[in-house]
């Protein structure tokens, strides 16, 4: 839990001078009136036009037409900008990288081949990294930190954190951990498994049928009397919430017929699955849709980059969407995360609704991610993830001009805002190495 | 950029260092045997005006025992068919600092004839009407590896990088590219770019020549070859060259590595020119003298010193760029572009001064430690200070948005209290990027007699809604979003989508 203690006397910019490089310390929550803008709820409420969102001890007390302010609020007047969700990424790297080439310093994936499932990115999770604070000031609120696969097929343990900082407590950040198992079939399953996708399949099978003789001969096989398994302990029981069904398969995938192979496998295991990439997804959108697994997609993945990608197209989204497939939008990056919505606005150019777009980055991710009762939607008891948008947010030269994590206001600032400042004036007196925010 | 993102399994981009070493700026100069007889036909030049592709007057050109090859590497492009036409009522971006509001851009013989608020259409002209489009010139990629790096991206398409040796000058890029690469389609179609430079990769000191196309896919790359255009030199600074040597064992491992093996080359290429100059001169002075050895190495870095093939240098930090401003110092010649330059801003008042285009991307930040300084305001810093900002790709995904990024970097500058505008914004796009690559007296901008290289925007191309509706190259339509019979299909292409899941769902 974070502290919902407000410090009314402190001024947030007083916070945002004291920040550090990747400075996480937000302004406490105090209570929030954003008046007069055009307000997406993402929820049952529709778009509100000269709206009114409250917020409250890191939540939304009330969102309308016409709400009563509390005796005590900071109002934000927002007359002729735009509010909505604050943005979620679905498939990032944020927190377990700073560099990617730098090896020291990104964690997202492993070269140990003897950990598979049991990898468990929370353990890596940097709530002080610097890429924070340049994501999250371009709306972007909460993402799912992600493994990538190394030696195995199996990733591991993906977990959904926000971009609020480190809170007064450790792990404040993880908004839910583990939220996914994460595994990869077609072309790199294949070159992690042999070179062949017969192998990659064989092998998901494989650990799938050890995980569940694992449930029903634990004891046996602790006192060492049952046949050997292919993954370790620590991994058998890391699978075990995915064979039950109850923890999210993410499988990245692309080419159609890879998507059908593993359609099968899931309804073979009874799988929570999730798809992710997806390239030629818009070729089986309706098995897609009647087996009711949701997709993940990057919307501007169009190019035939790879012979399981010959079916990319920009249109894929709209495509999806229109069969009844439930998608989200996920960036695989983690420096530009942020351009997720230049993402969605491209989908939009390319045939899908608006709004569908922008509930890939918000209401439906929450429903996938199984966060929807904290998240998603601008309805009242939720956690306040809002963002003030100086015009439509799914245009690439919109900007928000405030973001709230968890009802906290979070500095404008970031490392590269800083740099941008060191330098904007080339003339000054001193040299740059003397200029400091 | 070979080296940089590639989609993963999950089918997003993800940045593969390991395997790819980035890729950058290309080679230049203009070997005499190709770039003279192109200029030539071109026709583009004014009289007496010293293209800076003309041939070249040191080893590269005039060498009699060159001249048996002289038609061989030469452009053979020929515009497709074209009728005059004249775009009516469109908001138009002239990339010369105008913005014509319900403005008219007429094209006739595969030139820009007029552009104005109101011009007459001549008899027999098709009159497209332009109500709510936008018309720019045709976006223009200084760094591309299309056809080099194509799709799909498997090893045998992997052509970009000659990593085999620190200096590569003697590897031309037109030799690697494979026209029937579905990406240049693409480009055309979504990014309406009309023009790119092709570039060697970034693994090594130098590269190799560049070479600058339009964007017509035909059966050999001369067929696209940009008449008249300069050739480039790849050159690279930084991480790039001193991983991939280092990392055999081999010279440079070091920046100061790095340093040395571009200058020890430039003396070289040095003697070679000097050694060639005084052939020519015994030779004329009717003395007796052989000629040296023909070298293709320092055949290309004699072009650079002798002004006739441009420098493209990958080099991301302020201090290497620097450096490398005193190394062609030292040596006389002149960078004309640092790419990806994610340090420009630091530097851009220098680069301004030395009239150095810094060709970058729009938000590219943190893939690799020399990657770590970038910001999103780097081209309205940049501009602020005067310099030549060009917004380029190295990217077969980015060529295809370079307008979105052009928007986010113009954003990112009237964030900060500045007032770019569209027009400012779309010579980041085209007629600098013109500039960056030798190319800008023939395109890059809406000016009678220019090449009629245009793109019709369904709106505000700096919105990201926006896509091309009509794309001319040389005054041919050359893609249509209406029309499938002006729309491109590469070889490769052809049977790999069944066309009845086309139309699915």
């Amino acid at each position: 839990m974070r502290s919902r203690m407000a410090f009314p006397f402190m001024k947030t910019a007083t916070l945002i001078a004291g920040l550090a490089l990747a400075g996480a310390t937000a302004a406490r929550s105090e209570t929030v009136a954003i008046t007069g803008a055009t307000i997406h709820t993402m929820g049952p409420q529709g778009t509100i036009q000269n709206g009114t969102v409250v917020i409250e001890n890191g939540k939304i007390r009330a969102v309308g037409a016409s709400v009563p302010l509390p005796a005590s609020v900071r109002r934000i007047d927002a007359h002729g900008q735009v509010v909505t969700p604050g943005l979620f990424d679905s498939y990032s790297q944020i927190g377990l990288v700073e560099v990617n080439a730098v090896d020291e310093s990104e964690d997202a994936h492993s070269q140990d081949d003897r950990i598979t499932a049991a990898f468990d990115v929370a353990d890596a999770i940097n709530p002080r990294s610097i890429l924070i604070p340049v994501n999250r000031v371009e709306g972007l609120t909460r993402v799912v930190a992600a493994p990538n696969p190394g030696k195995s097929l199996i990733a591991g343990q993906g977990a959904i954190i926000d971009l609020g900082g480190p809170g007064d407590h450790p792990g404040d950040y993880l908004v839910r951990s583990p939220a996914a198992m994460f595994a990869v079939l077609g072309e790199a399953g294949a070159g992690l498994s042999g070179g062949a996708r017969e192998n990659s399949l064989l092998r998901l099978r494989e650990a799938f049928q050890d995980t569940l003789d694992y449930i029903a001969n634990r004891k046996a096989f602790e006192q060492g009397d049952r046949r050997p398994y292919t993954l370790s302990r620590l991994d058998l029981q890391a699978l075990i919430p995915v064979v039950k069904g109850e923890l999210p398969l993410v499988v990245g995938v692309n080419r159609a017929s890879d998507i059908e192979s593993t359609l099968r496998l899931a309804k073979e295991f009874h799988l929570k699955l999730i798809l992710a990439g997806a390239a030629e997804g818009w070729m089986v959108a309706r098995q897609i849709a009647e087996a009711k697994v949701p997709v993940l997609l990057n919307p501007l993945n169009n190019l035939p980059g790879s012979f399981e990608s010959l079916g990319a197209t920009l249109e894929n989204p709209a495509r999806l969407y229109k069969a009844g497939v439930t998608i989200a939008f996920m960036s695989g990056d983690a420096h530009n995360s942020r351009n997720i919505r230049q993402e969605a606005g491209n989908a939009v150019a390319y045939g899908l609704p608006w709004d569908a777009a922008l509930a890939a980055m918000t209401a439906v991710p929450a429903r996938i991610w199984g966060i929807a009762a904290r998240y998603g939607t601008l309805e009242p008891g939720k956690d306040a993830d809002v963002v003030i948008w100086d015009g439509d947010p799914l245009e690439i030269t919109s900007f928000p001009t405030a973001v709230f994590i968890r009802g906290r206001r979070m500095p404008m600032t970031s490392r590269q805002l800083e740099l941008r400042d060191r330098y904007k004036d080339l003339k000054a007196p001193l040299p740059p190495v003397y200029r400091k925010p | 950029m070979t080296e940089t993102l590639r989609r993963t399994a999950f089918g997003a981009l993800a940045l593969l260092l390991a395997f790819t070493p980035l890729a950058c700026a290309s080679s230049s100069a203009v070997s005499p045997q190709a770039a003279a007889p192109e200029a030539a036909r071109s026709g583009e030049m004014k009289k007496g005006e010293k293209p800076s592709q003309a041939p070249a007057t040191g080893p590269a050109s005039g060498v009699e025992s060159r001249r048996a090859g002289e038609s061989a590497y030469t452009s053979t492009y020929q515009p497709l068919p074209s009728q005059p036409v004249l775009i009516t009522n469109a908001t138009v971006l002239t990339a010369a600092g105008e913005r014509i509001e319900r403005g008219s851009v007429l094209m006739q013989g595969g030139k820009i004839a007029a552009v104005g608020q109101s011009v007459a259409a001549p008899a027999g002209a098709a009159v497209v009407d332009g109500s709510g489009k936008w018309v720019t010139p045709g976006i223009i990629d200084a760094h591309s590896h299309l056809g080099v790096y194509a799709s799909p991206g498997v090893e045998a398409t992997a052509d970009g990088n000659e990593a085999t040796d620190p200096d590569t000058a003697q590897v031309w890029a037109e030799h690697s590219v494979w026209p029937q690469d579905p990406q240049f389609p693409l480009a055309l179609a979504t990014g309406g770019v009309t023009t790119m430079q092709i570039l060697p990769g970034s693994a090594n000191l130098f590269g190799g020549r560049s070479v600058t196309v339009k964007n017509l896919p035909g059966r050999g790359v001369y067929e696209m070859k940009f008449p008249g255009a300069p050739y480039g030199l790849k050159m690279a600074c930084g991480e790039n060259p001193k991983r991939v040597y280092g990392g055999k064992g081999r010279a440079p491992s070091t920046r100061m590595g790095n340093v040395a093996g571009y200058r020890d080359a430039w003396i070289k290429a040095s003697k070679y020119r000097s050694d060639w100059a005084e052939y020519e001169r015994k030779r004329q002075a009717g003395e007796d003298a052989d000629p040296p050895d023909r070298d293709l190495q320092l055949e290309t870095l004699a072009g650079v010193l002798s002004g006739d093939i441009l420098v493209q240098n990958h080099c991301y930090r302020a201090d290497e760029m620097l450096t490398m401003i005193d190394i062609a110092k030292e040596f006389g010649y002149k960078v004309t572009a640092f790419h990806h330059a994610i340090e420009a801003y630091k530097i851009a008042d220098v680069l301004a001064a030395n009239g150095i285009c810094a060709d970058i991307w729009a938000d590219w930040w943190g893939f690799k430690m020399e990657a770590l300084d970038g910001i999103r305001e780097n081209a309205a810093l940049l501009q602020k200070a005067g310099a030549c900002v060009v917004i380029h790709s190295d990217s077969a995904e980015g060529t295809q948005r370079l307008n979105q990024e052009a928007a986010k970097s113009m954003a990112a500058g009237n964030r900060m209290g500045m007032n770019l505008r569209e027009e400012d914004a779309i010579r980041w796009l085209t007629i600098n990027p013109a500039k960056s690559i030798g190319v800008d007296k023939q395109t890059g901008s809406l000016e009678p007699g220019k090449m009629a290289d245009v793109v019709v925007w369904s709106g505000n191309p700096f919105s990201v809604y926006s896509r091309p509706d009509k794309v001319y190259i040389d005054g041919a339509l050359a893609y249509d979003r209406n029309d499938p019979s002006r729309q491109l299909k590469t070889d490769f292409e052809l049977g790999i989508r069944d066309s009845r899941e086309e139309v699915q769902p």
